[in-house]
């Protein structure tokens, strides 16, 4: 996105005093956003799957992990509406909580993935040379990883937690924010406004980080989005296989770990299928909002 | 073009010791002893100790890893823990075949059923038939692979009975005739493909799409359109073609994510590829096994790579390599 573009980042002029504005960035994408009702949707499908899991301690009716124990895989009943685990515990409760882990998780990872692709990729297109050099085969390097049987064995060594998920996850997704900052950076460090900005005596740090990073802002927004659904998937994968989140902390991914059973696949569809439904519901809302970001943030790239 | 090439195979080594070397880290993060497992009531410390040295476990990192790579290089990966005895090269072979099959059987399958997809809604841009194509890639891409599998085994397997549950043959297929055996082997293909091409076709499709409505705007499609070709002509011979070169880089990008979802599969459907292998040697902690998964896996996926710039070269005369 350039400066002269849709108007989307409308950074104060370096001279300080306020210029007139239409009606405000934010304002102008958010009415682009508005006009596309699936985006629009998956927001509120989104924003409502936040809510549920941040009240989950409120509203689920049952203790996360306590064991019904005569109602072991017991179906769904007018006390437990999606019926029981496989331990006996209450599948909708740890629906709930398994959210607040699998969103979390999936928002950690982006912060992480971000924080890392940023740095280098300004490091690389700002200095330009061999840190470019150096920085593009790191990211060749783990662009070509076998990325969830590398992810698998690092679980597997540290051993799997929350935090080494996101840790995991984080560490090798951050190529694509890397390339976007670069590309942004190798294209504007010659502009006259940072020519202008290092010529006042400013640090390289403000202007790394003021004046060029706010031009990477929307594409950034853009595929910081599809890379919290790739996030949230990973994670999934991941602790279905028992190397993501460790049990009893509930998350949408460990829940189908029971699904590696072949008598649960056939005769225990509510043990299975919520978790199932719920991350493809929360992957699908995330992406929407994604593709409708795009088209708004960017009217060029319309698709 | 044989020059490029020449380069293009050298720099894959430096790729294959960084990745190997970082494996080879992570597996040796863990301070204390990787034969700790062995310790119980028949085995002391001291003899723990006797037989670290004897593996050379107690040398320096780097050495242990140096002999690693130096072995690597003359085609010795190492001993698996688990299976013990074998050699994890044997190990990887024996899973090769399936997870090749499985893979590519998926890969050709969405190409062919995303081309016509594609074009479809580049030609149909805004239409009903488009949103609807755009929004059903975006599910495919959006649910998890496993989660897809699990849910064709339940409804094609057990409710309506059409496919086997898992496995790539029935036990004793393979005394029968070879025509029974290929069949049920397509039998017992259908479902894990179907799911693995899934996400993949709409992947596809998606970037054919937009290939397609770029190649459109052309200024040589207006003229082939003006000369009163058919807008079949137009569409598939002019358009298409060449709408289909960036695509070949697809192909080859898609490889990391193709081989993760075939892992995945592989499991839900016990079929008996490289998936089952590692979910074992992760499971064991089987560090021999482990880099060589890690390491074969990384040479697909940049093979994969160096294959589709090669094609993508040969297809689009406009690409000279220096």
């Amino acid at each position: 996105m350039k400066r002269t573009g849709g108007g989307f980042i409308a950074t104060a002029p370096p001279w300080g005093f306020p210029v007139e504005e239409g009606p405000g960035p934010l304002k102008t994408v958010w009415s682009r956003f508005k006009r596309n009702k699936i985006a629009l949707a998956a927001l509120f499908i989104l924003l409502a799957l936040i809510l549920l899991s941040l009240l989950a301690p409120v509203i689920a009716p049952h203790p996360r992990d306590y064991q019904y124990l005569s109602l072991k895989e017991a179906p769904p009943s007018r006390a437990h509406p999606l019926g029981n685990d496989s331990l006996g515990r209450d599948n909708l409760t740890r629906l709930l909580y398994g959210g607040r882990v699998s969103l979390a998780v999936g928002l950690g990872a982006t912060a992480l993935q971000l924080s890392i692709g940023i740095l280098l990729g300004a490091l690389a297109g700002y200095y330009g040379k061999f840190v470019d050099t150096l920085v593009m085969r790191l990211a060749d390097t783990v662009l070509s990883f076998p990325s969830l049987a590398l992810a698998l064995t690092a679980a597997a060594v540290f051993g799997p937690s929350v935090y080494n998920t996101i840790l995991i996850i984080g560490l090798l997704s951050w190529t694509e924010t890397c390339r976007l900052v670069r590309g942004q950076f190798l294209s504007l460090k010659e502009a006259n406004f940072v020519l202008a900005a290092r010529s006042l005596g400013l640090k390289e740090g403000r202007i790394i980080f003021r004046h060029l990073l706010p031009n990477a802002l929307a594409p950034l927004l853009i595929s910081a989005t599809f890379s919290m659904a790739g996030a949230i998937l990973i994670e999934a994968g991941l602790s279905f296989l028992g190397m993501g989140v460790p049990r009893p902390t509930p998350s949408w991914g460990n829940m189908l770990e029971a699904a590696r059973n072949i008598r649960i696949i056939s005769s225990r569809w509510w043990i299975w299928l919520p978790p199932g439904l719920m991350i493809f519901l929360a992957v699908l809302s995330i992406n929407l909002i994604g593709d409708g970001l795009r088209d708004a943030l960017d009217p060029r790239q319309r698709r | 073009m044989r020059h490029y090439l020449a380069r293009r195979l050298l720099q894959v080594i430096p790729t294959l010791v960084g990745i190997s070397f970082l494996v080879f880290l992570i597996i040796n993060a863990v301070p204390g002893s990787s034969l700790s497992y062995l310790i119980g009531p028949h085995m002391t410390w001291e003899q723990i100790e006797a037989r670290e040295k004897q593996l050379g476990l107690d040398r320096p990192l780097l050495q242990r890893y140096l002999t690693w790579l130096s072995e690597t290089a003359r085609g010795n990966l190492g001993y698996s823990i688990r299976y013990s005895g074998r050699s994890v090269a044997d190990l990887i072979r024996a899973r090769l075949g399936p997870t090749l099959l499985l893979t590519f059987t998926a890969l050709s399958l969405s190409f062919l059923v995303a081309v016509p997809i594609g074009v479809y809604s580049a030609t149909h841009q805004y239409s009903r038939g488009d949103y609807l194509v755009t929004f059903l890639t975006m599910a495919a891409v959006s649910v998890p692979v496993f989660f897809l599998g699990i849910a064709a085994v339940k409804l094609f397997a057990f409710d309506l009975g059409w496919f086997p549950v898992g496995g790539m043959t029935d036990i004793g297929r393979e005394h029968g005739s070879r025509l029974g055996y290929l069949l049920d082997l397509a039998h017992h293909l259908v479902l894990p493909v179907s799911v693995l091409a899934c996400a993949e076709t709409a992947r596809f499709v998606r970037f054919i799409r937009s290939s397609m409505l770029e190649v459109l705007g052309q200024d040589y499609i207006r003229t082939a359109r003006a000369k009163g070709l058919a807008q079949r002509v137009v569409i598939y011979r002019h358009a298409l073609r060449n709408a289909l070169i960036p695509v070949i880089t697809i192909l080859g990008l898609s490889l990391p994510l193709l081989f993760s979802g075939a892992l995945l599969t592989e499991i839900v459907f016990a079929w008996p590829g490289m998936g089952v292998l590692s979910l074992e040697a992760v499971q064991t902690l089987d560090y021999p096994l482990l880099m060589g998964i890690n390491l074969f896996l990384a040479l697909m996926v940049i093979l994969g790579n160096l294959l589709a710039d090669i094609f993508y070269a040969a297809a689009d005369p406009r690409i000279r390599y220096r």
